[in-house]
């Protein structure tokens, strides 16, 4: 049933990803699994790093929200500091998706997520402290990950 | 207290200008405002003092009878209250949508959403809606209104936008706000909604961003009937969680609710306890079952404490003890507390374990705890053991409750067997041994009382009425006790028809006895008259004056 939309948008933002973006569809694998990359723009701290996101649309996509997960580690107060990666982002949650939103707005939210975290919905409480009464401690530290972790294109995990 | 005369002409005037929402201007949503009393009662009529005085105005769709009001006015232990099944909650649902259909002149699937986005607050909803009227319409998601019956429709080049599907003939489906999906995609969408996330009074359009909310009669074109039974369902669920002053029945499988206008802050005047249609007893004022004449405040402490000492007090709850004359292992298997030692035929009083020879007038010995005195307590090892030893006093025969309560409640399964061997044995009639299943249940429900005057002695500070408590006390335990001992009788000795009339008095007697120990504490606690100990904290509005 969503394999004509997943295909539409697919094609779409292949073709014509928003800024800062690349999408890719793993080799054999379902139109489920998307593997994406973004660079932050320059503004931000996370400039010029480059993250890996993976996207899994579930089976009852697009009525179920995608899942996203970064692959690539960051010092971030809305995103996991650990191998798990997990993203804290308000369009997700069941109570605000709607089966029209589509998976460029999703990434349009994350891109804004990196340009302007928020602190008071954190994933990680201390990160979240840091950015809010330390700034410039908290950028040095993003400057020593991004400088560590997402230097090189990044490393999906092998396919389920 | 009011005549019955103005209770008949209360009663009256309420059938002519009360409506479905009885209870509502009691559920405003500051809970500021003074209800103002109704016509013909004046507003000292009401024996709670700090009752609104409308909560308990009989609503003339439901079957309240007058009988039952008559009763709930004089029991100063009983409070107002309302048992509705589902077919009343949603009479009340209709008759409020009906209402603001008529004031507001919007379709009543409009005037349904206005209604459960105010939580069915009709008053704020009339008044915020007089106000400002879009900013209204708008938030409850009901902007953009151009009055088209819902339907489907094909329209010649139309793609879905969720599913990207622009087959010819594809039925589709809008709301009022022109956001057009195909018809499975709305079905797949309103089934995981209603029936996944369990949400139904608030569904949106699909759309990205539009708060447009789905009207029950757009629900029925879409969807299979399960899905609207289910959706109705959720609907009476979030009606009933909206009112302040209802709850539902916590009986597995009930489908009741309960309206009862007791507030928060009177639960250190009044212990609110209610049964629902089913037999269900329960507090209407924590989660807890009916813990009569104990109030809340004091049960929740008590539990706690209970929980914190339980090892202490799980030896004493033990179902076994051994005789105190040839030691052997005794174990509890009835309700009553005259043991007889199988070995030596010994008896004795379980709770105390005196001789019961010694007992069976002088049952004072055995609920009051003689305080020591003031040379033991000088001692402050001896006073933390002193202290845990009148603990335990009432913990045991708190406990002791509870388990006989729970030993009679297996015997009341037995009982209907009971009743039928009897039937055989006696040649009586399954109406002439119901009285065996009246017993019964008084025995379920006193032990329930008997269980919580412990834990209400507990806390109790001695003043004068404490004498005539323990008394009342006294007087039902022994009743009980009695009752308890009738009732375990083998068949052979139930079919003298003396003993029958015998069960039938003592049942009535403990019902009796139940009442007046749980009239005198709810007087004196509405008027403030308990003193508690300890930390305690009552409130200090108990002196029953606190009305605003
Ligand atoms: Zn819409
Ligand atoms: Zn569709
Ligand atoms: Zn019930
Ligand atoms: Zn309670
Ligand atoms: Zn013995
Ligand atoms: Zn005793």
């Amino acid at each position: 049933m969503s394999t004509k939309r997943i295909s539409k948008e697919y094609a779409e933002l292949s073709q014509a990803p928003p800024d800062g973006y690349t999408v890719t569809l793993p080799p054999s694998e379902s139109l489920h699994t998307w593997h994406i990359t973004l660079r932050p723009p320059p503004a931000t701290a996370f400039h010029p790093g480059v993250f890996g996101i993976l996207m899994t649309l579930p089976t009852d996509y697009p009525f179920k929200p995608p899942v996203i997960k970064f692959v690539t580690r960051t010092y971030h107060p809305n995103i996991t500091n650990d191998s798990l990666g997990n993203v804290c982002l308000a369009i997700l949650k069941p109570e605000n998706w709607k089966p029209s939103t589509k998976i460029a707005a999703v990434l349009e939210a994350v891109r804004n997520l990196m340009i302007e975290p928020q602190p008071d919905d954190p994933l990680e409480e201390r990160i979240a402290d840091e950015y809010r009464n330390d700034r410039p401690e908290w950028e040095k530290k993003v400057k020593f990950h991004v400088e560590k972790y997402a230097s090189e294109p990044p490393v999906f995990p092998a396919g389920p | 207290m009011d005549s019955e005369e103005d209770f008949m002409s209360q009663m009256s005037s309420d059938d002519e200008n009360m409506n479905y929402d009885s209870g509502d201007a009691l559920s405003d949503a500051d809970g500021m405002s003074d209800p103002i009393p109704p016509q013909g009662m004046p507003p000292s009529a009401n024996i709670y003092p700090d009752f609104d005085e409308d909560y308990d105005q009989p609503d003339p769709d439901f079957d309240l009878t007058s009988k039952d009001l008559e009763k709930t006015k004089k029991q100063a232990h009983i409070v107002p209250f309302n048992v509705y099944d589902p077919a009343d909650i949603q009479k009340q649902q209709d008759g409020m949508i009906n209402e603001v259909n008529m004031i507001l002149d919007m379709t009543k699937e409009d005037a349904a959403i206005m209604l459960r986005y105010f939580k069915w607050n009709k008053e704020r909803l009339l008044e915020d809606y007089m106000d400002r009227p879009e900013h209204v319409l708008e938030a409850a998601g009901l902007n953009t209104t151009t009055a088209k019956p819902p339907k489907l429709e094909t329209i010649p080049g139309f793609m879905c936008d969720i599913c990207c599907e622009d087959d010819d003939g594809l039925e589709s489906f809008a709301l009022k706000c022109g956001h057009r999906y195909c018809v499975d995609c709305y079905r797949q969408y309103l089934k995981q909604k209603i029936k996944d996330e369990g949400e139904a009074a608030r569904i949106q359009c699909p759309s990205d961003g539009c708060g447009r909310i789905l009207d029950s009669k757009s629900l029925d074109i879409l969807v299979t009937s399960d899905l609207v039974e289910r959706y109705n369902e959720l609907l009476h669920r979030t009606y009933v969680e909206n009112k302040d002053n209802y709850k539902w029945c916590p009986a597995p499988d009930c489908p009741n609710a309960i309206e009862c206008g007791v507030k928060k802050n009177q639960l250190n005047q009044i212990v609110p306890t209610v049964e629902c249609h089913c037999g269900n007893r329960f507090c209407f004022g924590c989660p807890n079952p009916d813990h009569q004449p104990a109030p809340c405040e004091l049960v929740k402490k008590w539990l706690k404490k209970c929980a914190d000492d339980s090892e202490t007090a799980n030896w004493i709850s033990a179902n076994t003890k051994e005789c105190p004359k040839c030691q052997s292992t005794i174990e509890k298997n009835g309700g009553c507390n005259h043991m007889t030692c199988r070995k030596c035929k010994y008896e004795f009083c379980w709770m105390c374990m005196g001789l019961w020879s010694e007992h069976g007038t002088s049952w004072y010995n055995c609920n009051r705890f003689e305080e020591r005195s003031g040379s033991d307590a000088r001692d402050a090892q001896a006073k933390s053991r002193v202290s845990l030893e009148r603990y335990l006093h009432y913990y045991n025969r708190y406990a002791n409750h509870e388990q006989s309560a729970r030993l009679d409640k297996d015997i009341a399964l037995k009982t209907e067997k009971k009743m039928v061997q009897l039937q055989s044995a006696s040649g009586m009639s399954w109406i002439e041994v119901q009285y065996l299943n009246s017993a019964s249940q008084s025995l379920q429900t006193c032990r329930q009382t008997l269980k919580w005057t412990y834990a209400f002695a507990f806390y109790l500070q001695r003043n004068n009425l404490t004498e005539i408590f323990e008394d009342n006390q006294k007087d039902l335990e022994m009743a009980v006790e009695n009752l308890s001992e009738m009732f375990e009788k083998p068949i052979v000795e139930l079919s003298d028809q003396k003993l029958k009339v015998d069960i039938m008095d003592k049942t009535a007697y403990c019902n009796k006895r139940r009442v007046i120990l749980l009239e005198d504490t709810a007087n004196n606690l509405a008027q403030g008259k308990w003193l508690f100990n300890g930390d305690l904290n009552m409130g200090s509005s108990s002196s029953g004056t606190s009305r605003r």
